[in-house]
């Protein structure tokens, strides 16, 4: 049976190499052809403890890691046992028959990867007799592996031959285990490769890779879960003449450096999780309230406290509004996909720039090394905003009213004409302190203005009409409109509102959200804390939560959304 | 330019220490933009909170640029300013409590990277600005607001903790000789790297430590500040931890040590850091 999209999870302990199994079946996927989405989940240490990495591949872009487990390969009995349930009705389980056994007759069969890869000569080659096998049970197109193959062990060196002939090898004892457990879960349909030059790549190096395309030349980080790759990611590639790129000693270092860095010119950028984000909440204050442009990346674990550092959370979403003490209201972008984190990083970059002032990128563990083909970012449609400064015989100065009816006025560079204080307590024109009611009146009305500059995000509104709309938020997008399309495909009259900018939202969505209807928000937090914020602005917004620390299934949300509507489908 | 900003609600108490570091520091930034041929725009003051703080409102003539940013963060601030422009002479203003309690934790890393900055530290031993209370410097057994029984800390030792970390430029002066001062401050900005001027500014209502400090000749009392002898080495780490063995408070360059600040040893690894334009990024991650 020719079947559109299939999800295949390795489940074992960490350092089995389960990410490199999913990665590596996804590029062979992705080569062929397909579109890919990997999904990993480990626990909070280095070596071992229960983890899994899957990849759903499919004909059509994938929104979200999917229901259930197509086939499932079950390194241990804890995997197997913690694992299985998520089977799809005629899934597969492979499991480790030097592990473990199990009683005949089950949707499974054992496999001794180890020992058969011993027998090419490459004992290291177990993950490609494994992969061979599930090969056979899609039906996956061999030749698209031995190239993966190929190219993978093509690294110049003298023994590079012998490996590839080895893994390949490997690769076909695995098919004919899997051939000779007389097991097949269909065949995945051909490919229909897009018509555009795709890159593979993570959430959090899509966003680095889009502020930096934006302009970014000041990064200071320190290492958190699931942040840390953005940092290494700037590491490795923020140099060059002007830019500048540094692992300070804490997130209160990270947050004070890139408000000098930002007051002194640059377009700064720092990365942190929610502990991180919590210790930076007074220096964000300052960045409102002296209106230094920076970017502060905020990528979502669970929480409070250390919480769940390597879980799927979408509940910072409040503190990223409202991080700091006095009246603040923070712009925030949140992606939903990888796409939107490379669009997001760019749009975060610009938007400080244009308003002088902070921004907050919020992503999740989600999105943050979640491997995705995407179409490649043409850097001709990327703009590169930079904040208005000021020249010699300008008349306005630093913290000047403003009311929106005129361009905001420059920003003075240190060196240049303007010289002012940035300053964080209340002040005048040049930034002198001031307690005086009228400068607290005008330059509050000021800052809160500047936020209607802040348009230009990405947002879908479709079948407005509906009394009932469904808005997700960041990666929660995925599964929702697995969750929509299926609901709609039943005959629900429900209507579809989704933007990347949560503060400020686009005047078009504020519009469709406040015209009276309902507003269910699938969001992956216990508060339901988006539709709270909404119902602030007046909206009848209600959530549906989960809390597990995992990303939602779409037929959960089918079944969730279905119940308040009063369509009684289940998936 | 005067600012002579009449809406400006701050002013230090008379008599107040950090009048004279006031001075001493206009002079230092007018004599270094002279000396460098340089727009007093060039200079960036970063300051803290408390009433040293207030330092950058306060400087009069051609303005520097500044921040007046929050308690404790005036390293990490003024670490982002000089990285992000090495061009900028930046100048940190700060009290004891600021730099030495709440922002203590940021000196270990200004000293291991060496930047650029130069930290007039104004230590008057209170916290002046909430009214009163111990400080980092006040002394064991103190007797102020938030110790009415006597402070049961034992007070800091600014200089020793300096030297102990690595700063490269160390001086202590004191409020009473601007033009000294001046001078000392000027040096320390000419000073490749991270250098502190410890100056003892005395705050006249809580804490007025200007006999202590200066003592009182006519009555034969010596006072706890000396000159540093004419015959020190500041070079040496020895000469100068055996100068803050003794007791008293030295008035001059400490210790000084050459050697390449963080912006020297970033361009070592720009030199031989792999330069991608943003196409080239892009393309490493085509699908293949």
């Amino acid at each position: 049976m020719d079947k559109q999209d299939f999800v295949i999870r390795f489940a074992g302990e960490g350092g089995q190499g389960l990410v490199t199994s999913a990665d590596a079946l996804a590029r062979a996927a992705a080569h062929a052809g397909y579109f890919v989405q990997t999904h990993s989940t480990f626990p909070s240490q280095i070596m071992g403890g229960p983890a899994s990495s899957q990849v759903r591949i499919s004909t059509t872009p994938v929104l979200s890691s999917g229901d259930g487990v197509d086939v499932l390969v079950a390194l241990n009995q804890y995997a197997f046992d913690h694992h299985n349930e998520d089977l799809n009705v005629g899934g597969v389980t492979v499991y480790n028959a030097e592990e473990y056994d199990l009683p005949e007759g089950g949707q499974y069969f054992g496999i001794e990867a180890d020992e058969l890869a011993k027998s090419t000569g490459n004992a290291r080659a177990a993950n490609m007799v494994t992969i061979g096998a599930v090969a056979h049970l899609i039906d996956f197109n061999l030749g698209e592996i031995d190239e993966f193959i190929t190219q993978r062990f093509t690294r110049g060196r003298p023994g590079d031959d012998e490996i590839i002939t080895a893994n390949i090898a490997a690769v076909r004892l695995g098919v004919d285990v899997a051939k000779g457990s007389g097991f097949n879960v269909g065949q995945l349909s051909d490919p229909i490769p897009p018509d555009y030059k795709q890159i593979v790549i993570t959430g959090n190096a899509a966003l680095s890779m889009g502020a930096t395309a934006a302009g970014l030349d000041f990064y200071a980080g320190y290492p958190i879960s699931p942040a840390t790759t953005v940092l290494v990611w700037m590491e490795n590639y923020l140099w060059g003449e002007g830019r500048f790129v540094h692992q300070v000693a804490s997130e209160i270092e990270a947050i004070n450096a890139i408000l000098g860095a930002g007051f002194a010119g640059k377009k700064a950028m720092t990365a942190t999780a929610g502990p991180g984000f919590s210790l930076m909440s007074e220096g964000l204050g300052l960045a409102w309230m002296a209106e230094i442009p920076l970017v502060v990346t905020n990528v979502q674990r669970g929480g409070p406290a250390t919480g769940l550092p390597t879980k799927s959370e979408q509940s910072d979403l409040m503190s990223c509004m409202h991080p700091a003490h006095g009246d603040i209201k923070m712009p925030v972008l949140a992606p939903g996909t990888i796409e939107e984190c490379f669009y997001a990083g760019v749009l975060a970059t610009n938007w400080a720039e244009r308003y002088q002032g902070p921004v907050i990128l919020v992503s999740e563990f989600g999105l943050a090394d979640r491997g995705e083909n995407i179409r490649r970012p043409n850097l001709d449609d990327v703009s590169q905003e930079s904040r208005a400064t000021v020249s010699e015989g300008d008349t306005g100065k630093r913290y000047d009213s403003w009311d929106g009816s005129t361009p905001l006025p420059g920003m003075p560079t240190p060196g240049g004409p303007g010289a002012y204080v940035a300053n964080g307590s209340e002040h005048d024109e040049i930034g002198d302190t001031t307690h005086l009611p009228r400068h607290h009146v005008r330059l509050m009305e000021r800052r809160f203005k500047k936020l209607d500059l802040l348009t230009g995000a990405h947002y879908e509104i479709e079948n407005a009409d509906a009394d009932v709309i469904i808005m997700p938020w960041g990666s929660s997008k995925g599964p929702a409109r697995e969750a929509y399309d299926r609901l709609r495909a039943d005959g629900a009259d429900i209507g579809w509102v989704y933007s990347v900018a949560l503060n400020p939202l686009p005047e078009e969505v504020l519009s469709v959200l406040k015209s009276g209807k309902k507003v269910i928000v699938p969001e992956l937090n216990y508060l339901g804390q988006w539709s709270a914020l909404l119902r602030q602005d007046g909206i009848n917004a209600e959530s549906v939560t989960q809390y597990t620390g995992l990303p939602f299934r779409p037929a959960d949300l089918v079944d969730s959304i279905g119940e308040r509507i009063g369509v009684g489908v289940t998936a | 330019m005067s600012k002579r900003n009449l809406e400006y609600d701050f002013a230090w108490c008379p008599g107040c220490g950090d009048f004279g570091v006031r001075r001493a520091l206009q002079v230092a930034l007018e004599a270094y933009s002279v000396e460098h041929e340089e727009p007093q725009a060039n200079n960036v003051i970063v300051a803290g909170i408390g009433c040293s703080g207030n330092m950058v409102h306060l400087v009069e003539g051609d303005q520097p640029f500044g921040i007046h940013g929050i308690h404790g963060r005036t390293l990490p601030i003024s670490f982002g300013v000089k990285m992000g422009r090495p061009d900028l002479n930046t100048v940190v203003v700060a009290g004891d409590g600021d730099f030495l309690s709440i922002g203590g934790e940021h000196l270990g890393p200004a000293a291991s990277r060496n930047v650029d900055v130069t930290a007039v530290v104004m230590d008057n031993g209170v916290y002046g600005l909430t009214k009163g209370q111990s400080s980092p410097t006040s002394e064991f057994g103190a007797i102020t607001t938030s110790t009415p029984l006597g402070k049961i800390e034992t007070p800091v030792n600014p200089l020793k903790n300096y030297m102990a970390i690595g700063v490269s430029y160390i001086a202590s002066y004191y409020s009473s000789k601007p033009r000294q001062l001046a001078k000392i401050i000027q040096e320390a900005m000419n000073h490749r790297g991270f250098s502190i001027v410890h100056v003892q500014s005395p705050c006249t209502t809580y804490n007025d430590t200007y006999d202590i400090l200066k003592g009182k000749p006519k009555e034969g009392i010596k006072g706890l500040a000396f000159d540093i002898p004419e015959d020190h080495d500041p070079s040496s780490v020895q000469a100068a931890n055996d100068l803050l063995s003794r007791p008293g408070i030295p008035l001059g360059l400490i210790y000084k040590e050459e050697g390449k600040t963080l912006q020297d040893r970033y361009e070592d690894l720009q030199a031989k850091a792999p330069v991608k334009t943003n196409d080239q990024l892009l393309d490493s991650y085509l699908l293949q």
